[in-house]
């Protein structure tokens, strides 16, 4: 069996991939792919806990299946709301969107 | 060598790959790609973990329904005018603040005894999971489905054009 250790550094590994791309994109659509992955990463630390510490009462497996649907339905009104930036300011880069800014 | 850990590797090494495709990629729509990489290396995950339902959930929401409509965003928003350089002025902080993370969450993970209840992991039976996710989860499955119509009204009133008579 693969000690549990492996999928949590796998899954640490993968949130700060993400983290970075969050960071360091400008790019809005750029970003919330990061955040899928950050997402995922979350996705697979929940399975494998559910799996290996609590394999009785699986909690872990169906919070993946909420977090996958409410991700699913987050990236879609993201998607909408980056074509409506888009059609008003003709410009995808986040660092363009200064208005609310001190 | 255990296969299960061979398989392990080289699962997680395609997810890694994937995930490091999406953000040092120079072309966007590689990083679409790579992100449809980076899931589907998940989903080999959880097949491995032994959630096999979860598996198909994810090729069939992310591999189908995410992707496509991030490819579809960086097409209507003309993706071929984007400047070359992709990245934020301030990409060495990022650097750092990932590897803190990794670092911080990697010494956590390793240091902590975890106490493994099994010798060898279980398939769920997926009636036990069906009857669990509709009789002890009935109300957050309800608000789940709740917040998908919610998402689907209000992408599309937010997508809409702009010409109305």
């Amino acid at each position: 069996m693969i000690p549990l250790e492996y999928y949590l550094v796998l899954s640490a590994a993968m949130f700060s991939v993400g983290l970075y791309g969050v960071l360091a994109r400008r790019h809005a659509v750029l970003i919330l792919l990061s955040i899928e992955l950050m997402l995922n990463a979350v996705n697979i630390n929940l399975i494998a806990f559910a799996s290996y510490l609590h394999p009785a009462e699986f909690f872990g497996l169906i919070f993946v299946v909420f977090v996958i649907t409410v991700a699913a339905a987050e990236i879609g009104l993201a998607i909408a709301i980056v074509l409506r930036l888009y059609r008003n300011r003709a410009s995808v880069n986040v660092d363009d969107f200064t208005l609310m800014k001190w | 060598m255990n296969p299960l850990l061979l398989f392990f590797y080289a699962i997680g090494a395609l997810s890694l790959v994937g995930a490091i495709g999406v953000v040092a990629s120079r072309n966007v729509v590689y990083s679409a790609l790579f992100l449809l990489m980076a899931l589907l290396g998940v989903a080999g995950l959880y097949i491995l973990l032994f959630a096999e339902f979860l598996a198909l959930v994810q090729v069939l929401i992310y591999g189908g329904a995410v992707a496509i409509i991030v490819l579809f965003g960086l097409m209507l928003t003309r993706f071929r005018d984007t400047p070359v350089v992709l990245d934020n002025p301030q990409r060495p902080l990022a650097a750092i603040a990932s590897i803190a993370a990794f670092f911080v969450l990697g010494v956590v993970v390793t240091a902590t005894k975890w106490a493994p209840k099994v010798k060898e992991l279980q398939p769920v039976k997926f009636g036990d999971f069906g009857n669990k996710l509709f009789s002890q989860w009935v109300v957050p499955f309800e608000i789940a489905s709740l917040v998908l119509l919610v998402a689907l009204i209000g992408a599309i009133i937010i997508a809409r054009s702009e010409d109305r008579e």
